[in-house]
């Protein structure tokens, strides 16, 4: 479990893996869930698809981080193996400690498994010895060493602390413990070094002259995830410590750089940074990141489940808003598909395709009926004949015949949407202005929300494709071509072909303008140089270009691009429509985008005053109920006291709010307003208030001031 | 050239190895010598040797103690996180491993004292006994009592040691006001240019002449020695550039002798080097890569102060803007800005003149939570809701260090933060979002 996510704050951490494993995550989900009957099996086809989802978000990550990892693996073999020459150049020079810095970005929960799959890949090829230390539990220089040390030679390290003292008992026999200094570190990795050496003569070796090398000098690797979170005293002195030893022992630094690699330089001064090598390595940016893990999550028909448009606009949100953290992105996924599974009877037939049309003979009558309200069969069935209508809301069976195709066909349906969906964001994505959006990403959205082809953007970029020059045309269509050419539907095939042969065409287009040698000047892109000009200049030469065309006869090549690009249009409308309008669509898309968003960005303020202004929201007591946002009198102490202080301004008279409370209070308790001791306020009532306000105090709504005797300030501004 | 060294209780030979040694510092050495005495002689209880960095001070105590044989300790103040690490060094150099398994754990001062004493009474020392200490301006930070102990240990443990101690700041800076024992004061002054060259001309590659060495120090210092005399640093430029120096050399263009073609090669290559690998903008390694390159690859080499880009998520840069906004804009300004109807403020009593264009050279001021959130509200151009991930990134950029937090960590309520990022930086970000601070900043009005 760990904090270092974007937040500070409160943390709870349960006490450790004690728990008795009799309440099963499954009967966590079949608890509270949406219609108990099948709910068994939704669990376990949740449970199937996560653990592919994970799989291969995992595989996904390993080849994003690969390249960088790679060159990482490259440094330090080099620098291990450049240590020591003998030539005068590199004995009269100062011995820098080898430092990668490696600059990650911003999404800071993002790098914990970059780190964790780089010091794995690190101990396989190149050391055994790697160490990761985090600035958190490196507050000061001893506990940086003890860290260091205690990761690297796996033994607890003695540091003269009180605070270690228990710990200390009870370890200190088991292990020897040892004396926190790079000195202990040195003789230790001489003595590993020196045994591992003469030990296992028989060992295969590859490459004997390199191996041989760095089997008697590996490299001490020293990984700090988060440098701009180190003291830099601490990180200063370290580095002073270790340049004394370096000559003996073989260190190398790599830092974990969130923001830019000039921290360095802010952190170290130069008679520090002086003692290291630094070089860069730059990984992959988040928003790339991202794009892969939607490429390859989420425009695939692999996976039958499926967000909305709203929902999925959410998660991006989150992302390109809050935190640029994938993972985040993924665990959001993650939430969507329990919810759905969860909430969702129909899910069972969320499925691969012979599962889910197994499914769909085992439905009872119960989520049958479900089926008949779905809003999108009930459009279906409005488009049927009167027969067939009466037969599809009564004949059981015959709406599971029913219902198999028309999960066929929404199968096919994605198995479509996906390609030209690319072909459609090949062809759109380096248009001038994008207009239908840079990453595939924004085209998904639009697709998503509804046809794209009543656009207004759509339109303007079809014009705009209707005016491109004969090669930037080819190679998109290439691309395209490239596209559908691996997907093996009938209907893709078909696509595929007809484009083939219009590139053919285009092909023989030229062939003929070859003999003909005439050079049509009109094939020429205008577009291209459309590029860097404003929105006015772009619609006038788009205006000027439609004038000539009608007056000009059109060129082979021009009506052959209006082939292509009618050919085109019409892919896009036969297979791109919303999925919303596709029947059973229910089934496998997620559309409680609020509730994802409750989940993921929580308003705790807001909940809180929700709380506090209609106890009736969470407490369910029908004497709270209330209208016009009042607070029924019989509400809680709390609740009563927040009240009355929302209408006081920014210092508040503590008397004053005393008075009315027991006012209210004592209305609560029925007395009579005529009373001699109505509103009277008796110690019991002092009591409630004195802890109302001491809660509202807790809560962070007022504290205590010294402005004036007998007041407290509000920390909260507007409210009545 | 070198005058002897002189003094009775030492070999001969011993002496003139040392003085060939240390080039330059003989009269330091010299007097050195004379404080320490012969070697069976006790030497003044504690000395404080102090002079910049590189002056040869480590150097020369070391050479003279390894050179004449004397028994020593050399301990390194940095690395005593704890005084422990500093006991233990000290008993192990002069008695063995036996003496520190007799150190309780956490000892006091007065424990090694004890088991100082304990071990030294059988075997008085015959020789004097130095105990180094290196960076002794960190021994400031320890224990109150170690340093005025450190001076007068001679007398605490009744043998004959003397402690050295090694630092870059005078004494005056070190002296407890309780007051202590007073060290014998020695300073190190900085290399002359002359010096330099000479030291650095010891070093010559054993494959050239001393003279074709020597000429390429005295150019070498000619660039640098007007913005760097650490002889570390020097040396190191010295050993990173010969190559390139030798390069006309090797391909027969020039003649050993013909120094003025060799400076016109080499000259504009140092002052390269003197902005790039000097300031460690481009390491070593690459350093040494690059002169094996072509001069037009090289161009898209960028040091590492040019990678200042940083990506952050929308609301982050707001905030980020907002935190700015917040640090160098007078708080009382506010209203003006962010107030859509901010009605009539008095022009000269807003422009406060000897405020304005102050506000950047004195620095970012702190600012409380709740005004950065107001700003913030205002200037992100939609509607946001108080989320926890808004709250939180605030606390990442202080992580990240963009934002520095004032108050202290464990102050809940109305926490303070200060910005800590550049005009450029701002700038740059308020750009990727359409943002024009520029016109939202009062020292800019
Ligand atoms: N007179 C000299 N002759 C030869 N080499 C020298 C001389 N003086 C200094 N050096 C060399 O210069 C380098 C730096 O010197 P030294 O470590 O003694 O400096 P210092 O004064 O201890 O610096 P610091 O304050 O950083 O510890 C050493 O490598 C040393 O060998
Ligand atoms: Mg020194």
């Amino acid at each position: 479990m760990s904090t270092s996510s974007v937040s500070k704050g409160c943390f709870v951490f349960k006490p450790g893996a004690k728990k008795k494993k009799t309440v099963s995550l499954e009967s966590y989900f079949t608890h509270g869930c949406e219609d108990a009957e099948n709910s068994e099996v939704r669990f376990k086809l949740c449970q199937d698809l996560w653990d592919k989802i994970k799989t291969d978000t995992e595989i996904l990550q390993d080849e994003l981080n690969r390249k960088i990892l790679d060159s990482l693996l490259d440094f330090t073999r080099k620098c291990s193996s450049t240590r020591k020459h003998s030539d005068w150049a590199s004995q009269m020079r100062a011995s820098e400690i080898p430092t990668a810095a490696l600059v990650l970005g911003v999404n800071v929960p993002d790098h914990d498994m970059t780190f964790q799959s780089l010091s794995d890949l690190l101990q396989q090829s190149v050391t055994p010895h790697v160490a990761s230390v985090q600035a958190k539990e490196c507050g000061v220089l001893k506990h940086l060493m003890k860290k260091v040390l205690e990761r690297l030679m796996g033994t607890v390290v003695a540091v003269d602390d009180e605070d270690e003292e228990e710990t200390e008992q009870t370890d200190a026999y088991i292990h020897k413990s040892v004396h926190c200094s790079l000195g202990t570190l040195c003789d230790w990795y001489i003595a590993k070094t020196k045994k591992s050496s003469s030990g296992t003569p028989g060992k295969k070796r590859s490459s004997p002259v390199r191996d041989e090398q760095q089997q008697q000098q590996p490299p001490v690797v020293i990984i700090f995830k988060d440098l701009e979170a180190f003291n830099p005293r601490v990180l200063q002195d370290f580095i002073l410590i270790c340049s004394r030893y370096i000559e003996r022992l073989p260190l190398m630094f790599i830092f974990g750089i969130a923001t830019s690699p000039s921290t360095i330089q802010h952190m170290l001064p130069h008679s520090v940074s002086s003692l290291l090598c630094i070089e860069l390595f730059q990984s992959l940016s988040c928003t790339q990141h991202l794009a892969t893990v939607i490429d390859k999550l989420i425009l695939t028909p692999k996976f039958p489940f499926k967000l909305n448009d709203k929902v999925m606009q959410v998660l991006i949100s989150i992302f390109l808003y809050h935190d640029f953290s994938v993972r985040n992105f993924i665990k959001g996924l993650q939430l969507a598909l329990l919810e759905h599974f969860h909430s969702q009877p129909l899910s069972v037939l969320c499925c691969r395709k012979q599962e889910a049309l197994l499914h769909v003979t085992q439905l009872g009558h119960h989520n049958l009926e479900r089926i008949r309200q779905l809003p999108s069969f009930k459009r279906y069935v409005e488009q049927q004949e009167a027969q067939e209508q009466v037969n599809l809301m009564t004949d059981d069976t015959h709406l599971k015949e029913v219902c198999q195709r028309l999960i066929k066909d929404l199968r096919k349906y994605h198995k479509n949407f996906y390609p030209i969906l690319r072909c459609l964001h090949a062809l759109t994505s380096s248009l001038p202005r994008y207009p239908l959006g840079k990453q595939i990403r924004e085209l998904y959205l639009i697709c998503l929300e509804k046809n794209v082809w009543e656009n207004e953007d759509y339109q303007s970029a079809m014009k705009l494709l209707r005016m491109l020059a004969k090669d930037e045309l080819i190679a998109l269509l290439q691309k395209c071509a490239e596209i559908l050419q691996p997907v093996k539907s009938k209907k893709m095939k078909n696509a595929f072909s007809q484009l083939e042969e219009l590139l053919a065409k285009f092909k023989q287009l030229d062939a003929v303008a070859e003999t003909a040698s005439s050079v049509d000047d009109i094939i020429t892109s205008p577009v291209k140089n459309l590029k860097k000009t404003d929105l006015f200049q772009l619609q006038k030469t788009l205006l000027e270009l439609n004038e000539s065309r009608r007056s000009k006869k059109l060129s082979p090549y021009e009506i052959l691009r209006n082939e292509v690009l009618d050919f085109i249009d019409a892919l896009v409308k036969s297979h791109l429509s919303s999925p919303e309008a596709q029947t059973l669509h229910e089934v496998c898309y997620y559309s409680l985008s609020a509730t994802v968003r409750r989940h993921l960005n929580a308003t705790p303020r807001t909940s809180i005053q929700a709380a506090l202004s209609s106890p009736y929201y969470y407490l369910r007591n029908d004497s709270l109920k209330t209208e016009d946002g009042t607070v029924s009198n019989a509400a809680p102490d709390i609740c009563i006291a927040y009240k009355l202080h929302l209408e006081c301004g920014r210092l508040i008279n503590l008397c004053d709010w005393l008075e009315a409370f027991s006012t209210v209070v004592s209305a609560a308790e029925g007395h009579d307003p005529e009373s001699e001791h109505f509103g009277k306020v008796d110690e019991v009532k002092h009591a409630r208030f004195i802890r109302a306000v001491s809660e509202i105090e807790f809560l962070g709504f007022i504290k205590s001031t010294k402005q004036k005797t007998d007041h407290v300030a509000r920390l909260t501004w507007g409210g009545c | 050239m070198t005058t002897l060294l002189q003094h009775p209780g030492y070999e001969e030979e011993k002496l003139q190895r040392v003085a060939e040694l240390l080039l330059c510092r003989e009269v330091q050495a010299g007097t050195l010598l004379s404080l320490m005495g012969q070697p069976q002689q006790r030497c003044y209880p504690s000395i404080f040797i102090y002079g910049h960095r590189a002056s040869g001070k480590s150097h020369v105590m070391n050479v003279l103690l390894k050179e004449l044989e004397l028994p020593h300790a050399v301990v390194s103040c940095v690395e005593c996180v704890s005084a422990v690490l500093l006991f233990e060094q000290v008993l192990l150099s002069f008695f063995g491993c036996d003496a520190v398994s007799l150190l309780p754990r956490s000892p006091s001062l007065s424990d090694f004292v004890r088991i100082y004493r304990q071990q030294c009474s059988p075997s008085p020392a015959k020789q004097t006994r130095y105990i180094v200490m290196e960076k002794a301006e960190l021994l400031r930070d320890t224990d109150a009592n170690l340093l005025p102990a450190l001076l007068r240990l001679q007398e605490l443990v009744e043998d004959n040691v003397t402690v050295i101690l090694l630092s870059e700041i005078v004494w005056d800076k070190f002296r407890p006001n309780t007051g202590c024992f007073e060290p014998l004061l020695l300073h190190f002054p900085d290399y002359s240019k002359g010096e330099l060259q000479q030291i650095l001309s010891q070093d010559r590659n054993p494959s050239y002449s001393a003279e074709f060495y020597s000429a390429y120090i005295n150019i070498l210092l000619g660039v640098f020695y007007s913005v760097c005399r650490d002889l570390r640093e020097l040396r190191h430029l010295a050993a990173l550039n010969f190559s390139k120096f030798c390069e006309p050399l090797s391909e027969g263009k020039v003649k050993e002798t013909d120094t003025h073609k060799l400076w016109r090669n080499i000259e504009p290559h140092l002052k390269k080097a003197m902005q790039t690998v000097y300031l460690r903008e481009v390491s070593s390694l690459q350093w040494e890569q690059i002169q094996q390159m072509d001069e037009k690859e090289t161009g898209a080499l960028r040091g590492l102060s040019a990678h200042t880009h940083v990506e952050l998520p929308y609301y982050s840069k707001f905030l980020l803007i907002a935190a700015y906004l917040a640090s160098y804009n007078p708080a009382r300004t506010d209203k003006r800005f962010f107030l859509k109807h901010h009605g009539k403020i008095r022009k000269t009593n807003f422009m406060k003149k000897n405020e304005k264009t102050s506000n950047h050279l004195l620095g970012p001021k702190p600012f409380p939570l709740d005004r950065l959130l107001a700003i913030f509200y205002s200037v992100v151009d939609s509607r946001v809701a108080p989320t926890a991930s808004i709250f939180s990134q605030i606390s990442s950029l202080v992580t990240l260090q963009l934002l520095a937090q004032v108050s202290h960590d464990d102050q809940l309520d109305a926490p303070k933060y200060k910005c800590a990022v550049s005009l450029d930086f701002i700038c740059a970000i308020s750009r990727t979002v359409n943002f024009d601070i520029v016109k939202y900043l009062y020292d800019f009005l």
